[in-house]
């Protein structure tokens, strides 16, 4: 009776459903590296090493090429993903943290946290566009999927910052939630999602009016409120789910993005940064800063499946198919 | 059907009967668990999270760490009340009637050990439903997969039971065997704390837990629970469980036994 039942069970353990496939990679703040995570047997695949304290990093558009924030190197770094061999150097300004390409393909909006600066560069000549003006320690960068606008959030100066890309001038300002870290826009471009990193809050901004629609707070029992630092998001694009991760209160917040209600809490590792979906919306991945580890999220469970070593403080995700 | 069979049938259900008709002990059965796992647990809740250990693949709260410990508790402590109604029975003179049966000793006294097991899983597999109402869960299949286990770690558990019975005298003893078998098998054991955190404390502290008999039925309970099967302690708890049996056997073997010197006391 005990090995049938054994046998049944690791059987169908086996038959579970495969993940999609694809390639995620990670960034790796403390190591110089990324980590190549293969997404169908969640396994890493391998290592590349890269300039000094990569942090955002993201892919062109036909995913042939991986743009890298070398933090500590003042530069942005393009990766050749087919040979895993750094092209090339872009000028990036000093200390680029996030960065976000523009639909064209073609201009970078990189964010100089030391400078308050945007630095928008061109990525195939190979030069420093324009130099923009924000408000102080500029962090989180995002284009909105028009190409309209580029936001920029300043930490400090807790503001959002709209660019105009056609003139490339900054054309308003909207007052968030102290340090806000990170911008997102949704599919049709009628809302930003901003996180508050110290406020402890998501703003989510109505963009023709650039005023807040909607400001989401998050409340863990036994998490005590300072440790609850919403830094990365990722919204579906059927616009109906939004996730949010809480920094060191080692959570992922689940939030209807129609009304705006949280719906789960997800357990992750130490320090969550950074997120990213892959193509099919089925999988969520997390980088988990302290415990060195990216977990892995099933969307439609909403259940944390597992967690993978990487890199010393890994940080930023992209994923190919 | 034969006549070990009608035995072993008879013992079975006997039991099964005894465990329904105590409500109270059926009520008992389930509390001290779901105690243990909504308030101990609650108070000393990692909400942070516990660091990632085999079989967990991701970080887990101390619920879900304690839950396959509270499992073994469950049949830790229905081999101690096993133990106790054979003294009862020893004392009322119902153990009499069966150990007058023409079978085999050790036969009758593994169909006692088996109708334990039975009645402790019972009670198991409630508690973990109630569990599962309360949001602390393991892969579905797990429930189908601990099943083996938890024959493993009922009958080992079960055998000490038996063990413990042949050798107490009166039924007032039993307070004793709270203190000095229950309590230090469930608190030196992988129960309650994971093994590297008492390493972290103290050395022989974790020494101790590594040769619990205890230790090795929680972890494999624990590993079954999802999907795994930990062979060590697997091989710890047959073994166990063997010598538990053999001791019991030879306990209650009226001519070389145990029992022959309470005769004589």
């Amino acid at each position: 009776m005990r090995l049938p039942a054994l046998t049944l069970g690791l059987g169908l353990l086996a038959a579970l459903p495969a993940h999609a496939s694809g390639t995620l990679y990670v960034s790796n703040e403390k190591d110089d590296s990324l980590s190549i995570i293969d997404i169908a047997t969640l396994e890493v695949v391998g290592t590349i090493p890269v300039g000094q304290r990569p942090r955002g990093i993201t892919l062109s558009k036909d995913g042939s090429v991986l743009y890298i924030c070398a933090s500590d190197s003042d530069t942005v770094q393009v990766l050749d993903l087919k040979t895993g061999k750094i092209l090339h150097d872009l000028p990036s300004g000093e200390d680029p943290e996030q960065f976000a390409l523009h639909p064209d393909d073609r201009h970078l909006y990189i964010a100089n946290e030391d400078d308050a600066i945007v630095t928008i560069v061109d990525v195939d000549s190979r030069q420093v566009v324009q130099q923009i003006e924000v408000g102080v320690e500029p962090e989180g960068m995002a284009v909105s999927h028009d190409g309209r606008y580029a936001v920029n959030t300043s930490e400090t100066t807790n503001m959002v910052h709209w660019i105009d890309t056609a003139t490339k001038q900054l054309v308003a300002n909207t007052l968030v939630d102290q340090r806000p870290r990170h911008a997102v826009f949704d599919r049709d471009d009628r809302r930003l999602w901003v996180s508050s990193e110290i406020g402890g809050t998501v703003s989510v901004i109505d963009v023709d009016s650039k005023e807040i629609v909607q400001t989401i707070a998050f409340a863990l029992p036994n998490i005590h409120k300072d440790q609850i630092q919403p830094v990365g998001m990722e919204l579906t694009r059927d616009g109906k789910l939004a996730f949010v991760s809480l920094g060191p209160a080692n959570h992922v917040a689940v939030v209807d993005a129609q009304t705006y209600e949280v719906l789960d809490y997800l357990l992750v590792g130490r320090r969550v940064w950074h997120m990213a979906l892959t193509p099919d919306e089925k999988t969520l991945f997390t980088a988990n800063g302290v415990s060195g580890d990216v977990s892995v999220i099933d969307v439609e469970d909403r259940k944390v499946v597992k967690s993978i070593k990487v890199g010393r403080y890994p940080w930023g995700l992209a994923i190919t198919p | 059907m034969t006549a070990p069979l009608i035995a072993l049938r008879g013992i079975v259900i006997r039991e099964i009967l005894r465990f329904v008709h105590q409500r109270s002990r059926f009520l008992g059965a389930l509390v001290r668990p779901l105690i243990w796992l909504l308030v101990f647990a609650a108070g000393f809740r990692a909400a942070l999270g516990v660091s990632i250990m085999p079989p967990y693949e991701t970080y887990i709260t101390y619920e879900v760490y304690i839950l396959p410990g509270l499992v073994g508790m469950i049949q830790l402590f229905n081999g101690m009340q096993s133990s106790l109604s054979m003294v009862y029975d020893r004392e009322m003179g119902s153990m009499r009637v069966l150990l007058t049966s023409p079978l085999p000793r050790w036969w009758l006294l593994t169909c006692k050990l088996l109708a334990g097991t039975v009645v402790s899983i019972l009670q198991v597999y409630a508690f973990l439903l109630i569990a599962r109402a309360f949001g602390i869960d393991t892969p579905g299949w797990g429930l189908l997969a601990v099943l083996p286990a938890l024959v493993a770690s009922g009958m080992m558990l079960g055998a000490l039971g038996l063990l413990l019975s042949s050798v107490i005298k009166q039924l007032e003893n039993f307070a004793g065997v709270m203190n000095f078998v229950v309590f230090p098998l469930f608190f030196c054991s992988s129960a309650l704390y994971p093994l590297w955190k008492m390493r972290e404390s103290s050395v022989l502290l974790y020494q101790i837990c590594s040769i619990n008999p205890f230790t090795h039925a929680v972890e494999l309970i624990r590993h079954a629970l999802y999907l795994q099967i930990a062979w060590q302690a697997l091989g710890w708890t047959v073994v166990a469980a063997v010598i538990f049996m053999a001791l019991a056997v030879i306990g209650y073997d009226p001519a070389r036994g145990l029992m022959r010197r309470k005769a004589e006391a």
